[in-house]
């Protein structure tokens, strides 16, 4: 729970500027992001030099003093035109050296990318309109568990992400991590990831894929070997059972109205395989891919009119009374 | 008319009574239902700048309204729906019913003044492209405000656009337009073609061509190849929603990266059809106003020609994250930078022409050394998207929002701007104030950068685009609002050009035939130019043929003056070959406009309108064709 209380803790500073990076590709924390930026910045000063030299021809060219205005010169000098031949040859074989250090630097760069690397944990990662599906792959079916919205990797090696898309095209992107890759339909696409220190780092689709995409955000925990362990371990386990009447009542509720045609809670009869997968609900940092914080007030608020906080979405109104709805949101909040 | 006037030639009449006579073949008929069926290149070239103008001044407005419901996190100015709408009207409109368009009409309105004849190739033709654009836009258009704007982004990508995730017809607007306005354009680039190569004024060989005209005509070569792919996309995609064919269906072995390959192999060129154009007005007026000819004429030229070829040589680059096979896209990237180097040539030889030069500051001059400035800064994060690995990161950000405004504002607007100022007088015979021209540069500049360039920052701090709002978590309130306050700068300085354009029309101060002392064609003849052009076809003596000959241009003798006649020259050398009959004007080309886009909109509902569709095209092209017995051509 350690990682959780610090993660929730960041997120509750996200809006002090120590934390306003979660989502900056100039904030890289992992290999694959920090070779990128190194690249950009290459690219900076280089093309600011060119900028500064550019503009300052221009100037000098427009303020120079000389005769004013009279008819135009029909035959300019021709001493002078060989001489800014001669310049303007030189400025194009500059730009041809530039670019060609700035397509050799990106090559090299891409390589590194581009070679398979060993990895030890692969997850599937699914985009749906809007929300993302987290699988944890395994050999032994056992070891394999789902969640939504947010991914936990251990830091220091690299994770393979196998991507998948059912529906339109989505982009994976955790500019803190990596640079993006479109998840596209009857297409396989993939990214490793490494983060270089236990820290949590917001993704969000980059692919327009309609109405909602401004809300299809997810959250990449990386955290130390043994509290990913921890938390592995908990998620592969069922759903907490309810420990008293209230929460129980919650149960019930969830498993005899709508919710659980779309929604799974292992352990329980919600089987649903539409909507994210909510067994350890509870645990998450966000509700409605990152839309809001998970906390009860905004639960109740989502479950009761989900198209208020999220327009559009897939996810219907439930006619529940008021106790009903609190007992729902209260189990739900209990499935750590 | 009878044979007897049809046979007069110029030499039997004096200037005067040969001007009247020909101002009268040559006019657009009188009353609405003659304006309805003018062929003048002119009037044609006229109405498409003021229609893509008012197209520009509705996706300008939906663009200042997204701007405000960004300016702050979780606004409610728009909603998501009316959000989405408003980013696929604007991009669609900016690039198809504008951008396009807009260089097109310029093309159409300079290239027989510059080169010296009375009408383009194909003028029914021209009059046929413009009504269909005209009805493309007005089409797309009402589908917004009847709330059915098309909302799957300009680019339509599929399965996004299929009917599973978009009920009811809106990418099937979206996908007709693109039809309506290809058609056009496809028209409008044949009839530039031709006129280029065949109606040059005697003496105009190859390396006597104005610039502007070069960048024309490379433009329509351009757009003849690449509009193509972008049809057969739109097609392909109506097909798909319509009658089920399965393109891009991946149950059924459909692809949904052929939509993208096909959409960019076209949509990259596009971005240098827009922009050649732009270069080429930039390289009109910096000589008249450095008071030299361009320096690098011939280096100038092949730049554009090199832009075109290597501009179809890197589509790629903007499909570099889904998942292509990584080193071979970095075949794009050479690609991708190499456009850079005749861009390079084009700026160094506009900054030898200026050094070298004796500059006049006029406001066209202003927004053309405006452009400089922006436009390479477009061009410098243009090298950086080039780039696999940095493009991983800032693809589909505000990074690339505001490199392409940057290449399409900062590179093509502002020269367009300096275009505007620059032949206003010639096509109103008024000056636009200076004053006010000097206020809307700096407005304008200021506006335009401080719209956008936060942008970078905002696309490197991980704002995606597309997006109808943020949380007020994020980062990106501050540069956001800062980026509305620009883009409402920038928006006033569209009014104060309006404001300018009808002061000055009405009360500016007269221009006289060559108010900026140019030295193309176009500034020889009076303005507003008379319909038949010149009275008398001008020969061409040089490069720079106004300055050349100070007293008078030598003309040829011996044209018709009883009918609409033009000459048509060889290709290379512009020697007199043939006096051909130039159309009357018809409404035919109306009425044909009208056959087909009610079929193309009519196909929306059913497959059917395609075939009882034929019948009225049928007719109206037999109308327009219809043989009148008029002289053929004489050598």
């Amino acid at each position: 729970m350690k990682g959780f209380a610090a993660g929730f803790g960041c997120l509750a500073a996200l809006t002090l500027p120590a934390c306003s990076s979660v989502q900056s590709a100039l904030a890289p924390e992992g290999d694959t992001a920090r070779a990128i930026l190194q690249l950009f910045l290459l690219f900076v000063v280089v093309c600011t030099a060119v900028f500064v030299v550019v503009m300052a021809s221009l100037l000098v060219a427009i303020v120079r003093r000389r005769a004013a205005a009279v008819d135009p010169v029909l035959r300019p000098d021709p001493a002078e035109e060989r001489r800014m031949a001669w310049i303007i040859g030189a400025g194009v074989a500059a730009t041809v050296i530039i670019l060609t250090i700035f397509t050799f630097a990106s090559f090299l760069t891409n390589k590194s990318f581009a070679e398979p690397r060993p990895h030890g944990l692969t997850i599937k990662v699914t985009g749906h309109q809007w929300w993302w599906q987290v699988n944890y792959e395994a050999h032994d079916a056992s070891q394999t568990f789902e969640t939504a919205n947010e991914i936990h990797i251990p830091v220091g090696q690299p994770v393979k992400l196998d991507f998948e898309s059912p529906d339109v095209i989505h982009s994976f992107w955790v500019p803190n991590l990596a640079g993006k890759q479109d998840l596209i339909p009857g297409r396989y696409t993939t990214l490793t990831v490494k983060a270089d220190k236990p820290g949590i780092f917001r993704g969000q689709c980059a692919e327009y894929c309609g109405i909602q995409h401004a809300h299809m955000a997810m959250y990449v925990v990386a955290q130390n070997q043994s509290d990913f362990e921890r938390w592995r371990a908990q998620q592969l386990k069922s759903a907490e059972a309810p420990s008293n009447a209230d929460l129980g009542h919650g149960q019930q509720v969830f498993q005899s109205s709508a919710c659980a045609m779309c929604h799974t809670i292992g352990g329980t009869n919600a089987g649903g395989q539409v909507g994210p997968d909510l067994t350890h609900f509870g645990s998450r940092m966000t509700i409605a891919a990152g839309t809001a914080r998970n906390s009860m007030g905004n639960l109740t608020g989502w479950i009761a009119d989900p198209q208020r906080m999220k327009p559009y979405t897939r996810m219907p109104a439930v006619a529940l009374t008021g106790p009903d709805l609190i007992a729902v949101s209260h189990y739900l909040e209990s499935l750590k | 008319m009878s044979a007897a006037a049809e046979r007069l030639r110029d030499t039997d009449i004096g200037e005067p009574e040969l001007e009247a006579r020909l101002v009268d073949i040559w006019k657009t008929p009188r009353g609405f239902f003659g304006w309805l069926s003018s062929v003048d290149h002119q009037q044609i070239a006229l109405r498409y700048i003021v229609t893509a103008f008012f197209f520009m001044a509705l996706a300008g407005i939906g663009a200042v309204l997204m701007r405000l419901q960004l300016a702050t996190p979780d606004a409610h100015v728009l909603g998501p729906d009316r959000y989405d709408q408003l980013f696929t009207m604007h991009g669609s409109t900016m690039m198809f019913l504008f951008a396009v368009p807009i260089m097109e009409a310029f093309a159409v309105y300079l290239v027989p003044l510059m080169i010296g004849t009375r009408n383009v190739a194909f003028p029914r033709l021209n009059a046929f492209g413009f009504w269909l654009y005209l009805f493309g836009g007005l089409f797309l258009w009402c589908c917004f405000f009847s709330n059915n704007g098309p909302d799957v982004g300009w680019f339509s990508y599929t399965p996004l656009s299929l009917t599973q995730y978009n009920v009811g017809h809106r990418a099937d607007f979206w996908a007709q337009m693109i039809t309506y306005t290809e058609v056009s354009g496809l028209a409008v680039a044949v009839e530039i073609i031709v006129t280029t190569f065949k109606m040059r004024a005697p003496g105009m060989s190859l390396e006597r061509i104005p610039i502007f005209v070069w960048g024309s005509l490379v433009t329509a070569f351009m757009i003849l190849f690449a509009m193509p792919s972008v049809m057969v996309a739109s097609t392909m995609l109506i097909l798909d929603r319509e009658v089920n064919t399965h393109f891009f269906d991946v149950a059924l072995g459909g692809d949904n990266i052929l939509f993208q390959h096909l959409f960019w192999f076209f949509g990259h060129p596009e971005v240098y059809f827009i922009f050649i154009p732009a270069t080429a007005f930039v390289s009109s007026i910096i000589p008249t106003f450095a008071r030299r000819p361009m320096f690098g004429q011939a280096a100038v030229v092949l730049s554009l020609i090199a832009t075109a070829f290597l501009s179809f040589g890197l589509w790629v680059h903007h499909m570099f994250v889904t998942g292509l096979p990584r080193l071979g896209e970095s075949f794009f990237t050479a690609s991708s930078m190499a456009i850079a180097v005749p861009s390079g040539i084009q700026i160094f030889c506009w900054i030898a022409t200026l050094w070298s030069g004796r500059p006049v500051f006029r406001t066209p001059l202003l927004f053309v050394l405006g452009f400089i400035f922006n436009f390479v800064i477009g061009g410098l994060t243009g090298v950086m998207v080039a780039s696999v690995p940095i493009d991983t990161q800032v693809h589909d950000t505000y990074f690339v929002v505001a490199h392409f405004h940057y290449v399409l504002i900062g590179g093509s607007v502002f020269p367009l701007i300096a275009a505007v100022y620059y032949w206003f007088p010639k096509v109103s015979g008024r000056m636009l104030s200076e004053t006010l021209g000097r206020w809307n540069f700096w407005i304008a500049f200021v506006g335009f950068n401080v719209a956008f360039f936060p942008m970078h920052i905002l696309g490197l701090e991980g704002m995606p685009r597309r997006i109808y709002t943020y949380s007020a978590d994020m980062p990106w309130g501050p540069l956001n609002f800062l980026s509305t306050v620009g883009a409402v700068i920038f928006a006033l300085s569209f009014l104060l050009l309006l404001w300018n354009m009808i002061r000055s029309g009405l009360h500016g101060e007269a221009a006289g035939p060559n108010p900026w002392d140019g030295d193309t064609l176009e500034w020889a003849t009076p303005s507003p130019p008379p319909p038949q052009n010149f009275t008398r076809i001008p020969v061409v003596t040089g490069a720079a043929p106004v300055w050349e000959n100070r007293e008078a241009l030598p003309v040829i003798a011996g044209m018709s003056a009883g009918k609409r006649e033009i000459l048509v020259s060889t290709l290379t050398e512009a020697e007199p070959d043939v006096r051909e009959t130039s159309p009357e004007p018809s409404i035919w080309p109306l009425f044909a406009a009208i056959a087909v886009g009610v079929t193309f909109l009519w196909s929306i509902y059913t497959p059917w309108a395609i075939v009882y569709g034929a019948i009225p095209i049928a007719v109206t092209l037999t109308g327009w064709f219809w043989p009148k017995n008029t002289t053929e051509d004489e050598s």
